[in-house]
């Protein structure tokens, strides 16, 4: 009993020593190797007196177990070590940039259209597109602009046949005419798109981009008209409260017609929407001409409704600070990427128009 | 449309401040473009006298005067003209004054070492006439009390632009102002006074209107008045002409001009000693030429409605005189005219010639036809008041009697449009003031429409006309409906949001260019699509619609390399044209790519874009947007624009005819053209049209998941094939053995060189077998192994490499 008393005392004493994986491993051959202590003393019990033997076999196992856990606690305690010296050699700089990603943008003229379809789709529009393209019929003849109208002037067109046949849409009304042209009312629709003229200047660009809006329907008043644009307007510049004036103006594909101008001031050198006594021209619009809805095949004593041309880059430059409108169209890197938006910010109502 | 609120007041009795008449007028649809105090710049005139004029020093022209502005101190003036001289009244503009000749801003100046406190001005100088020899010389006996009064006294005349939509003609003239203004309440329409002027004996030139196609004037008014003596306009009439920033001329052009400003009622004068026996109003013909009073000489075609007499024409009805019958100084006897042009006809023919006067710009929005004994009437007052002479009766020849057209107004329309109730009175006298004629039965009013008011023709019209004067501001503000008709965007506009968005997420900006291009980029694009040219182009770089989205973008990728930036990625979506015609568009995703990925980074290599990194972005935008690859066809052809070698088409399945994209590195030789530096460009273009819709909706692909458990192994190839032989084709034929069996198909590794033949090459693959019934085991491998490798080496002629 005293020899494996003092193979344990041993042992342990040892075992408390600093030591390493091939030392350790030393000892446990040294204990439980094919002539190990422990092992050779198993061997004598077969030796034994059998009443002595049930008793050194109980104390020679658990002084096996204690040293077996001992030796399995310190290799742990080892490794432990020695994982964290290696680690502490594997140190990297982690203020070192990251690898290289690249993040794309989103041109602030396609944001603006998906804030404002996002914003009409709240209220029941659809959105419709038209081409480019078109000819003088529904460019102008059907929007009760007869070819001897002085309203053609407003307008300078491009026209891509020497008969003056074919033209760059001069506005995106044209879509109106062709929505109602293949479709029974009631109709409910924005057009967003490029529009052409033959202007330029710092405020006028050859093409720009407009939404026109379109509801037809039984009983469209123009309350509903002012109810619409109200809507949009304090939706689109994310205010509480937006001072709207109408005045009347001239259309010749709406009757009557006005212009809206939103209230602004001048702070800090940057305009702000919504108060202020300051006006500001924004878009035009009226209730659509009896002889438009005759044209297109609408009975105008059943059904009515308004229309309205809105100016899209200028909204974009209104809300975001855009002072150049020729900017828009000239591909500055540095301009898309400050002006540009993140591709997954998606306009629309759940998450907000902007961040 | 310019006017003076003094002028203004001649017509409307009113007592409102001017803010509150500027206000109204915009209310009403007569946007106020400008209001400016006309004294701040003619205020600095002052009436004064030389005291006393001597030689100056140093010019032997010069002299400098001591001119008394009615101050205590007299300034000095260094003056060229040789009239100054003492004792002169004149007038004198002080530093600060814009002289209205050329709008130059006086300021106190060194004139050859005399120091010059303003300035002496001639006539011309201050548009009263074409006088420029010397200083303005004013009569003592009105004047010598006035020295350092304003010349001008429109004291506190202030000028109102009026920017007058294309449907209110009647708006050209004050009178029509004030009347929109009295009927909005801001005042009272005066009466028009005219004191009865004599008229003599008939008019002595016969007159007549010949018949023909499309005639374009229907009324020739006109009276001859003999003994005129012409000269400079009274200073009333100048100031008034002059207000509205246009020059006087003489008295009787300016009497013209001015009743066509007061009454939107042109006229024209003619030399009637000029006139060759008599005037024929006709059309004219081919080839005819005549003079106009703008100094150039015009070539007429058929049918263009002109004034003429025995010799041939006279002048452009309703557009331009002509300068063989022109007034001058020495007029004895003028013809009068006072007509009604069709707006038709003066549009198409002003058009052809390409004439723009103040003339055609109201007679082609349509001229009151009830106005032409108005204007012959005022115009010929005037004109014996200011110069004498003899007026003739008027001779009126008409083809058209213009009645007043008429409406029947039912007056619940009203409402219905605009959403608000006026009740019937108040829309009686809005419409009375208007001008309209009006009787009222039941719900209905029977009006008669005032002739100067050519845009009225429908009931529409009457309801703008009656909100329009009682305000906008009484639409009431419906909270808009949230119901919807259909759903906000189409398929395919679903599918251009997704698209641009997903581009955009693998690292392009988009950027948006005009549908227009340059001709000579267009070229290197267009393949075989027809040149669109812009008949009237903004720019001659800018004179056609592009074929490709990529001639734009090329354009501006080189702006941005000039700007020093390197690797840059550019995509924009839009249209690009087929053809001139409606329609014949086609939308389109172009990107392009260049520089280096990793440049200048350091942990990774840095390496030129390729041909590889747009296809990734093309196939996983494609996939993003729910297409299959599986499916997906590549094939090696592509535009001429792309690199022969390192380009493809990607077709969605290999039965489809067109390529929904194209992607590849650009060619070198349209680097080299357009002059483009750069160590890699690489591009892509989707073509939505191509797109078709994915049948298989969201909602039945999710609800549709099946996966196996059984275990998975791999088992990697290596075939010897043809050099050319295609990775595609390699991988359809393993796939095709097994679809079941088969999961998926890497390829690791390509091969050229040592221990392959020169012209072969070695495709290294990675097999994924799965079964979803068992688990397979060593002997169903090893078959499907067996297979695969026959399978290949049969159809390709492909060899295991061992």
């Amino acid at each position: 009993m005293s020899d494996i008393k003092k193979i344990k005392d041993d042992y342990l004493n040892k075992l408390n020593n600093d030591l390493n994986i091939e030392s350790l491993n030393q000892i446990k051959t040294e204990l439980f190797g094919k002539n190990g202590k422990i092992s050779n003393s198993f061997k004598k019990l077969g030796l034994l007196p059998t009443d002595e033997r049930k008793k050194f076999a109980s104390d020679l196992n658990s002084i096996k177990n204690e040293l077996q856990d001992k030796i399995d606690s310190k290799l742990q305690e080892i490794e432990t070590k020695e994982i964290n010296s290696k680690l502490e050699n594997e140190k990297v700089d982690v203020t070192l940039p990251e690898r290289e990603f690249s993040r794309g943008k989103i041109h602030p003229v396609s944001q603006v259209i998906d804030e404002i379809s996002s914003i009409f789709s709240e209220i029941g529009f659809s959105v419709e597109e038209g081409p480019d393209i078109e000819n003088e019929h529904y460019n102008f003849t059907a929007l009760n602009t007869p070819d001897n109208h002085p309203a053609r002037d407003m307008h300078d067109t491009f026209y891509l046949d020497n008969n003056k046949e074919l033209l760059l849409r001069t506005h995106t009304s044209p879509v109106q005419v062709r929505t109602m042209l293949n479709g029974k009312p009631p109709f409910k629709i924005i057009a967003p798109g490029r529009t052409y003229r033959s202007d330029s200047d710092q405020t006028h660009s050859p093409m720009f981009h407009q939404v026109e809006g379109l509801h037809i329907d039984k009983d469209i008043n123009m309350g509903h008209l002012k109810g619409c644009l109200n809507y949009f307007i304090k939706s689109f510049f994310e205010v509480d409260k937006i001072k709207m004036r109408f005045r009347p103006s001239h259309f010749p594909f709406t009757e009557p017609s006005a212009e809206v101008d939103i209230g602004y001031e001048i702070k800090d050198g940057k305009i702000v929407i919504g108060e202020g006594d300051k006006w500001l021209e924004i878009l035009g619009c009226g209730m659509v001409h009896p002889n438009v809805l005759k044209n297109v095949k609408v009975n105008p004593d059943k059904y009515q409704g308004y229309a309205f041309g809105i100016g899209i880059d200028r909204l974009g430059m209104l809300k975001y600070g855009i002072n150049d409108l020729r900017a828009f169209f000239e591909t500055d890197y540095r301009w898309l990427n400050h002006f540009g938006f993140d591709p997954l910010d998606v306009p629309s109502n759940y998450r907000g128009l902007s961040r | 449309m310019k006017f003076t609120i003094g002028w203004l007041k001649e017509h409307l009795d009113t007592q409102k401040k001017d803010s509150e008449l500027i206000e109204k007028l915009t209310n009403i649809g007569l946007e106020v473009e400008s209001f400016e105090n006309l004294s701040s710049s003619l205020d600095s005139f002052k009436v004064a006298k030389i005291i006393n004029a001597e030689q100056h020093p140093n010019a032997d022209r010069l002299r400098i005067c001591d001119v008394d502005i009615g101050l205590n101190n007299t300034v000095k003036v260094v003056c060229g003209a040789p009239n100054a001289k003492k004792d002169l009244l004149t007038i004198y503009a002080g530093p600060g004054s814009i002289i209205p000749k050329n709008n130059m801003k006086l300021s106190v100046s060194k004139i050859r070492g005399v120091t010059s406190y303003g300035m002496l001005c001639s006539e011309s100088e201050l548009n009263l006439s074409n006088e420029s020899e010397g200083i303005t010389e004013l009569p003592t006996g009105k004047y010598s009390d006035k020295i350092g009064k304003n010349f001008f006294n429109s004291k506190t005349e202030k000028v109102v632009d009026l920017s007058i939509t294309p449907n209110r003609p009647d708006c050209l003239g004050v009178r029509g102002i004030a009347r929109d203004l009295a009927a909005a309440g801001a005042g009272k329409l005066k009466k028009i006074s005219l004191e009865n002027i004599k008229n003599n004996g008939s008019q002595k030139i016969k007159v007549s209107i010949t018949k023909g196609k499309n005639q374009g004037c229907t009324v020739f008014g006109s009276c001859l008045i003999e003994g005129v003596t012409n000269k400079e306009s009274p200073k009333w009439l100048k100031e008034k002409i002059i207000s509205l920033g246009q020059k006087p001329i003489s008295a009787i052009v300016d009497i013209t001009n001015y009743v066509m400003l007061d009454l939107n009622r042109p006229l024209h004068a003619y030399d009637a000693d000029k006139i060759d026996k008599e005037i024929i109003v006709r059309n004219s013909k081919k080839g005819e030429t005549f003079e106009a009073l703008d100094n150039k000489e015009y070539k007429l075609g058929d049918d263009m409605c002109v004034i003429s007499d025995k010799s041939g024409v006279l002048g452009l009805g309703g557009i331009i005189g002509g300068t063989r019958s022109g007034t001058e100084m020495n007029t004895k006897n003028i013809l009068l005219e006072s007509a009604y042009f069709i707006p038709r006809s003066i549009r198409k023919t002003s058009k052809l010639l390409n004439i723009d006067t103040d003339a055609k710009f109201r007679f082609e929005r349509g001229i009151d036809t009830q106005s032409i004994e108005l204007g012959l009437s005022k115009a010929a007052e005037l004109i014996s008041e200011i110069c004498g002479g003899k007026i003739s009766n008027f001779d009126i020849q008409k083809t058209d009697k213009h009645e007043k057209n008429k409406i029947k107004f039912n007056i619940s329309l009203f409402e219905k449009i605009t959403g608000f109730k006026v009740n019937d009175n108040e829309i009686i006298k809005i419409l009375t003031d208007l001008g309209f004629e009006v009787s009222k039965e039941k719900f209905e009013l029977d009006l008669k429409i005032p002739t100067w008011r050519p845009d009225i023709t429908q009931s529409i019209d009457i309801v703008e006309e009656i909100v329009r004067i009682k305000g906008y501001e009484n639409i009431e503000t419906l909270q808009p409906e949230k119901t919807k008709i259909k759903d906000t965007l189409n398929t395919q506009q679903k599918l251009f949001h997704f698209l641009q968005r997903s581009v955009a997420s693998k690292g392009y900006f988009e950027t948006v260019t005009w549908s227009f291009t340059d001709s000579k980029i267009n070229k290197l694009f267009r393949e075989n699509l027809k040149e669109i040219k812009i008949v009237n182009p903004i720019s001659s770089d800018l004179d056609v619609l592009r074929n490709s989205i990529f001639t734009n973008l090329t354009f501006y990728l080189k702006k941005n390399l000039d700007r020093g930036f390197k690797d840059i990625s550019l995509f924009e979506i839009g249209p690009i044209f087929k053809d001139n015609k409606p329609g014949e568009q086609l939308t389109v995703i172009g990107a392009i790519k260049s520089g280096k990925i990793s440049r200048l980074n350091w942990n990774e290599k840095d390496r030129v874009v390729d041909v590889f990194d747009v296809k990734k972005d093309v196939i996983q935008t494609l996939v993003e947007a729910g297409y299959d690859r599986q499916s997906f066809f590549v094939r090696d052809k592509s535009p001429s624009y792309y690199h022969p070698g390192k380009s493809g088409s990607i077709y969605l399945d290999k039965d489809e005819i067109e390529p929904v994209a194209f992607f590849g590195e650009i060619h070198p030789n349209i680097l080299k053209k357009l002059d483009i530096k750069t160590e890699g460009l690489v591009g892509f273009e989707i073509y939505m049209d191509y797109l078709k819709e994915n049948k298989i909706k969201i909602k039945d692909l999710k609800t549709n998941f099946e996966y196996s458990d059984y275990q998975k192994s791999e088992r990697d190839f290596a075939f010897v094939v043809d050099k050319n032989f295609k990775a595609q084709d390699l991988i359809e034929i393993i796939s095709s053995i097994d679809k079941n069996l088969i999961r998926s198909i890497k390829i690791f590794d390509i091969y050229e060189g040592e221990n392959i033949p020169q012209d072969k090459k070695s495709i290294a693959l990675n097999v994924t077998i799965q079964s979803s019934e068992k688990t397979l085991e060593e002997s169903d491998l090893e078959k499907i192994n067996k297979l695969i490798i026959s399978t290949v080496e049969t159809k390709s002629g492909a060899k295991i490499r061992s």
